[in-house]
C-alpha cells in the first residue's frame, strides 16, 4: 500500500563520504500570540556512523526545536519550517509524505527522551509497550513481541526481565525506566538515536550507568548518535564533535578536544570559564554575565552581544556568519581569532 | 575560611526520622518505617559551609526539614546556639525558627506567583514582627533586593515577570529578611541554566562574606558542592559515611561510596578521558524501608567482605586516613586526579 512512499525511501547501500544525517540551514519558527517566535536559525550539522555529536545549549537556544525537526514531531501549525533541509543517506525528509516518514520515524532515525517517567504510559506494562514497536512496525505476534521484547530488555541490562516484562512503569526507579526507554528506541536497531538530555534528571552514579550503556549499544550497532546536553562534562566524556547552540544559531561547530582546549567563540569560553576549578577555589566564578536572550526580542547583530567582552560596533551592527576556521571547525564570531588566542594564552 | 575557634552555631547530634509505613484503610497497622534519616551528627559554625552530597533518598532533604523544624526527629538533637530546637516551645521556637532559613531548589514553583515580589520578601515580617516594624518594611525589601544585586523598582512586579535566575535571587532575598545565622540552600542553582549558575554561586559566597552567614549546602552537582563548601558530608540510606574537608573528601576519598560517586561525575576535559578510572556502580540504593544488616552499603561495594555484614561501621577516623568515614575497609583513594 505504501509502495510510492516506499520508493523514494533512503536506501541502505553504501555511503562513500556522504554523512548519515545532515542538517542543513534550518529554519523553525512558531506562531504565538505575542508574535513570531525563531526558534531555530539557520542550524547546519551532520553526523557519520558509528560517531557522536554533542549539541549542547541552555534551555531555549533550540537544542531540542531541532532534534524535534528531524523526527518530524513537531506539530505544525503552531511551527512551521521556512527553510532548510534535514538529509538522511541523501534524502531530504522535509520533502517525503508523512507515510513515508513514519516509515523512517522510529525506526531509522529514533530518539530518547528525557523524562521517560511521562514518555512512558502508566496503563500498559512495559513489556507490552517495548513489544509494541514490533508488532506496528514488524507485524509481529503478541507472543513474538513479547518474547523480543524480554531480550531487548535483557540486552539494556534490566535484571530479572522475564518477570519484569509484566510490571508497570512506576514500578521501576528512574534509571531503569530510562533504560526502557532505550530498549524501545533500540529495538529496530536504528541507524541515528537522537538522545535528548537522557540523564539530566538522573543521579551521577546512574548517569555513569546509562552513558556507558549508550556507548556500548553505539559500538555493537555502529549508529550514529546525537546528544543534547547542557552539561559540559557529559560532552567532554562521550563526544566526538560538539556544536555549540546559542539562541537559536549554532555559534562554534569542532571537534570536542579542540573545544575545551581553546574555544573560537567568546561564549562557549565563558561556560567553559565557569565551570568551577579545584585551584581557584576561594576565588569567585567567572560568571557570563546578563541573561540569555528572548527570543522574541532578539538582539539586533550577533545575539551574544550583550553579554559578550569582545564585543565591538559591528557586533551589533552585522550578524556575524559562521566563520571556517579549518575543515571540522567553524565559529560565528567576527573576533574569533582574537578569542582563539586569548583561549591559548 | 571555617573559622574553628568560635563555638558551633549548629550542632546535631544522633539525628533520626524514621516515618511509619501502614497499611490498611480503617484500621491502620504499622508494618514498618522508611529509615529517612538514621543517626546523623555534625556541626556548623559561624561563616562555614557544609556540603551535603548523596544519591536521591539518601536523606538530604528530610534532613534539612529537620534542620529547619518542619519535621520532628524522631529521636536525637539539633540545637542551635546550645540551645535544643525539640525542647524550645512558644516564643523561643519561634526565634530559633527565624534564625534558620532556607533557599529552595525551584524558583519556578517556590515563588506564589499572584504576590509581588515586595509582599513575598516581606512577608517573613508578617510572622515576626519584631525584625521589622510595620513603617520599615518596604525601606527593608527595597534593601533587600539591591543586596541580591535586583533593581529596587522592581519590587511591584510579580515573578512571571523575573527569569529563573532573578527568581533564585529573590528566593535568596527572602532567605536573608529575617538575619538569619544559618540558611540551608537544597539544591539552589541545579534548576538554573549553567551560565546563570555561576552569577548566583558567587552571589551566595559575597552574602557569606558579607553577614557570616553558616550555609548548609545540599547539591548533586559534585564540583559546584567543592568550590562553595569547607566541609563536605557524603551521605548514603539515611547516614553520613564520609565526613571531612574539600580536599580530605575529593583528593584522599576513604569509604568506597565517595569513590564511586567522584568516579562517575563526568570530568570537563575530554583530554584523557580514555584512561579514566571508573567505578560503575550496579543497581539502584536499597530500599530505605529495608536497609541492608552491618555496613548499607555492602550490597553495591566491591571491598565487601563477611564483617560488612555482621558489623555496622562507626564514623570515625580510621587507620589509614585522616578525617571520619563508616567503612571497615576505609583507605584513601585518589579516584580522579587534580587537574
Amino acid at each position: 500500500m505504501k509502495k510510492t512512499a516506499a520508493d523514494v525511501l533512503p536506501t541502505e547501500g553504501g555511503l562513500g563520504n556522504e554523512p548519515l544525517l545532515a542538517v542543513d540551514d534550518l529554519h523553525v519558527e512558531f506562531t504565538t500570540r505575542q508574535g513570531v517566535v525563531k526558534a531555530v536559525n539557520g542550524v547546519s550539522y551532520d553526523l557519520r556512523a558509528g560517531e557522536t555529536l554533542a549539541v549542547l545549549g541552555e534551555s531555549g537556544s533550540g537544542k531540542s526545536v531541532t532534534a524535534q525537526a528531524i523526527m518530524g514531531i513537531l506539530d505544525m501549525p503552531p511551527a512551521r519550517i521556512p527553510k532548510g533541509a534535514i538529509r538522511f543517506r541523501g534524502t531530504d525528509l522535509l520533502k517525503l509524505s508523512e507515510e513515508a516518514r513514519a516509515q523512517i520515524r522510529g525506526q531509522r532515525v529514533a530518539m530518547i527522551f528525557q523524562d521517560a517517567l511521562s514518555a512512558l504510559n502508566p496503563v500498559f506494562t512495559v513489556g507490552w509497550q517495548i513489544g509494541e514497536m514490533f508488532r506496528v512496525h514488524r507485524g509481529m505476534s503478541r507472543k513474538d513481541a513479547q518474547k523480543r521484547a524480554v531480550e531487548l530488555m535483557d540486552r539494556v541490562r534490566i535484571p530479572a526481565a522475564r518477570q519484569r516484562v509484566h510490571d508497570f512503569p512506576h514500578q521501576f526507579s528512574g534509571g531503569m525506566r530510562q533504560r526502557i526507554m532505550i530498549a524501545m528506541s533500540i529495538a529496530l536497531d536504528p541507524e541515528v538515536l537522537i538522545a535528548d538530555e537522557p540523564t539530566t534528571a538522573l543521579d551521577v552514579t546512574v548517569q555513569a550507568q546509562i552513558m556507558e550503556l549508550l556507548a556500548e549499544l553505539q559500538r555493537e550497532s555502529n549508529m550514529g548518535l546525537i546528544l543534547i546536553t547542557h552539561d559540559l562534562g557529559v560532552v567532554a566524556d562521550v563526544a566526538d564533535k560538539i556544536a555549540v547552540m546559542y539562541g537559536g544559531r549554532i555559534v562554534e561547530n569542532a571537534q570536542v578536544h579542540d573545544v575545551y582546549r581553546a574555544p573560537a567563540h567568546p561564549y562557549s569560553k565563558g561556560l567553559l570559564e565557569s565551570i568551577p576549578r579545584v585551584d581557584l577555589k576561594g576565588h569567585e566564578l567567572y560568571a557570563i554575565k546578563g541573561l540569555p536572550p528572548n527570543l522574541l526580542d532578539m538582539p539586533p547583530g550577533c545575539a551574544f552581544n550583550p553579554r559578550c567582552p569582545y564585543r565591538q560596533d559591528n557586533c551589533v551592527s552585522s550578524e556575524p556568519p559562521l566563520y571556517e576556521i579549518n575543515s571540522t571547525r567553524s565559529s560565528a564570531c567576527h573576533y574569533w581569532r582574537e578569542v582563539l588566542d586569548g583561549s591559548h594564552g | 575560611m571555617a573559622a574553628t575557634d568560635n563555638p558551633p552555631v549548629l550542632e546535631v547530634r544522633d539525628l533520626v526520622k524514621h516515618f511509619p509505613l501502614t497499611q490498611g484503610l480503617l484500621v491502620k497497622r504499622q508494618i514498618g518505617s522508611i529509615k529517612a534519616v538514621d543517626g546523623v551528627s555534625f556541626d556548623l559554625r559561624r561563616g562555614e559551609t557544609l556540603g551535603i552530597v548523596g544519591e536521591s533518598g539518601c536523606g538530604k532533604s528530610t534532613l534539612a526539614k529537620l534542620l529547619m523544624a518542619l519535621e520532628r526527629p524522631t529521636s536525637g538533637s539539633v540545637k542551635i546556639n546550645g540551645r535544643d530546637m525539640a525542647a524550645a516551645k512558644g516564643r523561643e521556637l519561634k526565634a530559633m525558627r527565624r534564625n534558620v532559613q532556607m533557599v529552595m531548589q525551584d524558583p519556578y514553583t517556590s515563588l506564589n506567583p499572584r504576590m509581588t515580589v515586595g509582599d513575598i520578601i516581606g512577608e517573613p515580617f508578617e510572622i515576626h514582627s519584631d525584625v521589622a516594624p510595620k513603617g520599615m518594611r518596604r525601606r527593608k525589601v527595597k534593601d533587600l533586593l539591591e543586596v541580591v544585586g535586583l533593581n529596587p523598582d522592581h519590587i511591584n512586579r510579580y515573578p512571571h515577570q523575573f527569569s529563573g535566575g532573578q527568581r533564585q535571587r529573590i528566593g535568596i532575598a527572602r532567605g536573608l529578611a529575617l538575619n538569619p545565622e544559618i540558611i540551608i540552600c537544597d539544591e539552589p542553582v541545579s534548576a538554573l541554566d549553567v551560565s546563570i549558575q555561576a552569577q548566583v554561586i558567587n552571589l551566595l559566597e559575597r552574602l557569606q562574606n558579607e553577614f557570616n552567614l553558616a550555609y548548609i549546602f545540599i547539591a548533586h552537582d559534585l564540583s559546584v558542592v567543592r568550590h562553595i563548601s569547607d566541609r563536605v558530608a557524603v551521605m548514603y540510606l539515611g547516614k553520613i559515611v564520609e565526613l571531612g574537608g574539600d580536599v580530605e573528601i575529593y583528593d584522599r576519598p576513604a569509604h568506597p561510596y565517595t569513590q564511586a560517586l567522584l568516579s562517575a561525575v563526568p570530568v570537563p576535559n575530554p583530554d584523557g578521558r580514555e584512561g579514566r578510572e571508573r567505578i560503575i556502580l550496579q543497581g539502584d540504593p536499597p530500599s530505605p524501608a529495608n536497609p541492608p544488616s552491618g555496613c548499607r552499603f555492602r550490597t553495591r561495594c566491591w571491598k565487601a567482605t563477611p564483617v560488612c555484614t555482621d558489623r555496622e561501621p562507626l564514623l570515625e577516623i580510621r587507620s589509614k586516613t585522616d578525617h571520619l568515614s563508616a567503612c571497615h575497609h576505609a583507605e584513601s583513594h585518589d579516584v580522579v586526579h587534580a587537574q
